[in-house]
């Protein structure tokens, strides 16, 4: 067990750098809080918020340039909070410097009659949807933030879904009847409207056209809408719009026991499968303090890599396809057939196995497993070299993607733009190699980059990142270790059979393991991985209780959705499709 | 002059044959497509899936005839008419042997060039009667597409006409009995099949109708047997462009004895057209400018050095 993660309200001139430092900065008002992930956390009112941001942005020792997470949390019905300032909404700031290496947690209370605070989007441009989102969510009001709307619920939604008194199931709620009146004003609500969206109608010498691209549309990869602000075909402004996809995947964290919401993590990046487990799965676990062997961490690697594989297959075709090729989608959907299928022999599952448990896998691996994954890193290579010449060769290819949609590292990060997509600006930032998890500084392994930033560039390092994945496969079929595939712990894993038989003890011990779920010493703790689409991570709260808290599912794709009109002003309608086909976003990942 | 001019009969077998012949490609090309993708395709209705187009146009049929409240009536309902009716007139031109030809005229080329212009004020009509707009950005691109691959599509022609000396299809034919134009004239071959492809919208030239970019482009609104006229023009182009390139560069119904001329032709037609599938699958499709500017800069220059050229050996020959 780790040490009882309670905040404890440490000196906090013992701790180092920069906190101390903030609190130089910003007296005595700061409070300090430890969390079980080792992420400093300091508690600031909301008068400093933009000083504090601003500090850590622009003159701390090294300077955090990513604004990785902004969301609240709800505190009102919350127990246990030992030494934190009293709060009804905390807003937190999770910022990583990637110069540094390190991570800090920004909190700020706010009370429920007066839960407002300063906008940091002109800090951080990626706050801005977070700040929506945070309004939406939890009706935070953010001063001085240009456009704060409602962004994944309907405009005419009543309530904010993540506060503790909104209904969480539809039996909370009456009978829902759709009145002629109701269905008006919905309707009225979605017209659409140049000035809302920030569009002039016409300038003195051109009127401009308005499109709706999506939510419907065939290469919006799912229920994605851009209104499009067009002269001729050149895109004056797009407009992203989100929340066709959404959820409530965090609502559902709150009535999920900790083992029965592993299925609906699967369903957040929809082609990443276990790839979302992982980081859920690893946040409970240190939560808890459960230890996980060698072999069960090695499983998850391998089969984490595989959906990286199948992911980034599924990207390629998809790319190659948006930009007119027509072939390469069925042969790369044919690949990951083959994959899936040996997922399926060792999983029983294709897209969403759910098959990461907390403490270990589900099952031990199946007899011939090794074979089939070794003879399929024989057969893939192969496949990778001739889309090679098919696809990422193809001169037509390269013009519709060379030097669309660039933007460089400092840009990206602005953004909120990780994984892929920021290596393909030259950073070569792998979680994997920089803070490796479930064991994957046992692999031998590179991190391909680009240079440019371009639409090509996001191409050409995930299909090199599928060649790297595939050696990672292949070092797991070779070097499994021998053990057990799950944790002996008692919140992981169910005690022997022979012994509830016996202890009475034992056996309610077991019951109550299984019909209500164990229960998570209270704590926070996040936990960030390198999915296949960027970082993906969790953030839960335990109340000491069967289920979190409070679960924040921070995913990759919903800044890259933002960045869009950044990228893609000024270039064509068929430029923009290669630039959304080029993001590798999904909407599930976006919504949640 | 008291004579009965036979080939009017040829009429009705020609446009069947024709409208028969769009509906088994659409089969055939689904076939090789999964062929060359690694999939099956149709296999389902019929011998092989043959039949499958046959329930496609059943479908179509009968399907709800819906015109758009918001479009233009008449000219929507004009539009997919235009589209299928040009094509199927260009076909009168078409030498399919020696005597069977519907009308052997003098301006063949200049009527095939003619009509073709013609199906572009369907798609163009199409475009803007939808008053929808995908539909619109469609038919804009296509009329500057059409524009622009129209003006060397005749000029890559003129070689061949130069070489014949004639306007009519059979005497070009007739001509190729020492060597097929497409080696003397494999400029304006390359450059003719080009403009074919932007002709008939198909990939990598289907931009006016781009499905990732502007879902369905000129014919979004449509539905039912008008999209399925829309879809037979289409079908019909690439026919009617497949068999202008075997009469123009490969010989027309010319090979040797064993077989008659017109099955020649057809194999070569069909040859032709299992080309332009295998270019559908193998190239993407490259951005609206670029295809201006490859019509412009190059392939315009490029067909009037090769007039230019032809021009000058066909005098040098002659003196």
């Amino acid at each position: 067990m780790t040490p009882s993660p309670q905040a404890e309200v440490a000196d906090l001139h013992d701790q180092p750098g920069v906190v101390s430092d903030l609190i130089a900065r910003f007296g005595e008002n700061c409070t300090f809080q430890q969390t079980s992930d080792g992420i400093p956390n300091v508690w600031t009112s909301r008068e400093n918020i933009a000083g504090v941001l601003r500090f850590l942005r622009q003159d701390a020792e090294h300077p955090y340039e990513l604004l990785f997470d902004l969301s609240a949390i709800d505190e009102r019905s919350r127990k246990n909070r030992d030494g934190q300032p009293h709060s009804d909404f905390t807003v937190f700031y999770h910022l990583i410097s990637l110069s540094g290496d390190k991570d800090i947690r920004i909190k700020v209370p706010l009370q429920d009659d007066d839960s407002s605070i300063a906008s940091v989007e002109s800090i951080y441009p990626v706050a801005n949807w977070y700040e929506r989102e945070a309004y939406d969510m939890f009706g935070i009001d953010f001063d001085g933030h240009p456009n704060l709307k409602r962004i994944l619920t309907p405009p005419l939604w009543e309530g904010h879904p993540l506060r503790k008194d909104h209904p969480a199931r539809a039996t909370e709620m009456d009978p829902f009847q759709m009145s002629d009146e109701f269905k008006d004003a919905q309707q009225e609500a979605l017209k659409f409207v140049p000035e809302e969206w920030g569009m002039a109608r016409s300038t003195p010498h051109t009127d401009f056209m308005f499109l709706n691209l999506g939510p419907n549309h065939p290469s919006v990869h799912g229920v994605f809408r851009v209104a499009l602000q067009l002269d001729g075909e050149v895109i004056v402004q797009a407009v992203p719009d989100i929340g066709y996809h959404h959820r409530g995947q965090e609502k559902m964290a709150e009535r999920q026991s900790w083992h029965t919401y592993i299925p609906y993590t699967d369903r957040i990046d929809y082609l990443g499968g276990v790839m979302n487990n992982l980081p859920y799965v690893l946040n409970v676990e240190r939560m808890a303090g459960i230890e996980v062997p060698d072999r069960a961490q090695v499983i998850r690697v391998m089969l984490s890599e595989m959906f990286r594989v199948a992911s980034h297959l599924l990207f390629y075709g998809t790319f190659a396809q948006d930009v007119g090729q027509m072939s390469p989608v069925f042969y790369m959907f044919a690949d990951r057939e083959r994959l899936f299928s040996i997922i399926e022999a060792i999983t029983g599952g294709r897209m969403h196995p759910s098959w990461f448990r907390i403490g270990g896998v589900c099952q031990d691996l199946p007899e011939g497993w090794d074979q089939m994954v070794i003879d399929y890193c024989d057969y893939m290579p192969k496949r990778l070299d001739h889309y090679h010449t098919m696809a990422l060769q193809n001169k037509i290819l390269k013009r519709r993607s060379v030097g669309i949609g660039a933007y460089n590292t400092e840009e990206g990060l602005d953004w909120g733009i990780t994984g892929p997509s920021l290596r393909a600006t030259g950073h070569d930032w792998d979680l994997r190699k920089k803070r490796p998890y479930s064991s994957y500084d046992q692999f031998d392994f590179e991190v391909p980059t680009a240079e440019n930033g371009d639409c090509y560039d996001r191409l050409v390092v995930r299909e090199q990142e599928i060649r790297q994945s595939l050696r990672i496969i292949r070092q797991c079929a070779e070097n499994m270790p021998e053990g057990s595939y799950k944790a002996e712990h008692r919140l992981a894993t169910p005690p022997p059979k022979e012994r509830t038989m016996e202890h009475i003890e034992t056996l309610i011990h077991h019951f109550l393991n299984v019909s209500w779920g164990p229960v998570v010493p209270p704590c926070e703790s996040a936990t960030t991985i390198e999915a296949t689409k960027g970082w993906n991570s969790f953030y839960s709260i335990s109340d000491g209780g069967t289920m979190a808290y409070r679960t924040r599912v921070r995913t990759p794709s919903f800044p890259a959705l933002q960045q869009i009109p950044y990228i893609s002003n000024g270039f064509m309608i068929p430029d923009l499709i290669a630039i959304i086909a080029s993001i590798d976003f999904v909407m599930a990942d976006v919504d949640r | 002059m008291f004579g009965v001019d036979w080939s009017y009969l040829l009429i009705l077998p020609i446009v069947l044959g024709a409208l028969v012949a769009a509906l088994v490609l659409v089969w055939w090309e689904r076939r090789v497509l999964g062929w060359f993708q690694d999939r099956l395709g149709p296999n389902r209705v019929g011998w092989f899936g043959v039949l499958q187009a046959l329930a496609d146009v059943i479908k179509l049929v009968t399907k709800d005839d819906w015109v758009p409240p918001f479009g233009d009536r008449i000219l929507f309902i004009l539009a997919p008419v235009i589209v299928a009716g040009a094509m199927l007139m260009s076909f009168v031109v078409v030498p399919l042997d020696a005597h069977l030809i519907i009308a052997d005229t003098n301006i063949a080329l200049l009527w095939f060039l003619a009509m073709s212009s013609l199906a572009v004020y369907g798609v163009l009509l199409a475009g803007l009667a939808s008053n929808n707009k995908y539909a619109l950005l469609g038919g804009l691109r296509s009329a500057a597409q059409m524009v622009t691959y129209e003006v060397f599509m005749g000029l890559s022609l003129l070689g061949v006409v130069m070489l014949s000396g004639s306007f009519s299809l059979k005497d070009v034919v007739e001509a190729q009995e020492e060597m097929w134009f497409c080696i003397p004239q494999f400029v304006g071959l390359v450059i003719f099949v080009i403009a074919g492809l932007a002709e008939t919208h198909r990939l990598p030239f289907d931009l006016p109708e781009a499905e990732h970019e502007l879902t369905a482009g000129f014919h979004t609104e449509y539905s039912g047997m008008k999209f399925g006229l829309i879809m037979a023009g289409e079908y019909l182009a690439l026919i009617l462009v497949s068999c202008l390139i075997v009469v123009l560069f490969f010989g027309g119904w010319l090979g040797p004895g064993f077989l008659p001329g017109f099955v020649w032709f057809g194999i070569k037609v069909v040859l032709v057209i299992n080309f332009f599938i295998l270019l559908r699958a193998a190239i993407p499709r490259p951005r609206y400018d670029q295809l201006m500017s490859l019509g412009w800069k190059i392939l315009l220059p490029l067909s009037l050095l090769n007039i230019l050229v032809s021009g000058a050996v066909v005098l040098w020959m002659a003196s």
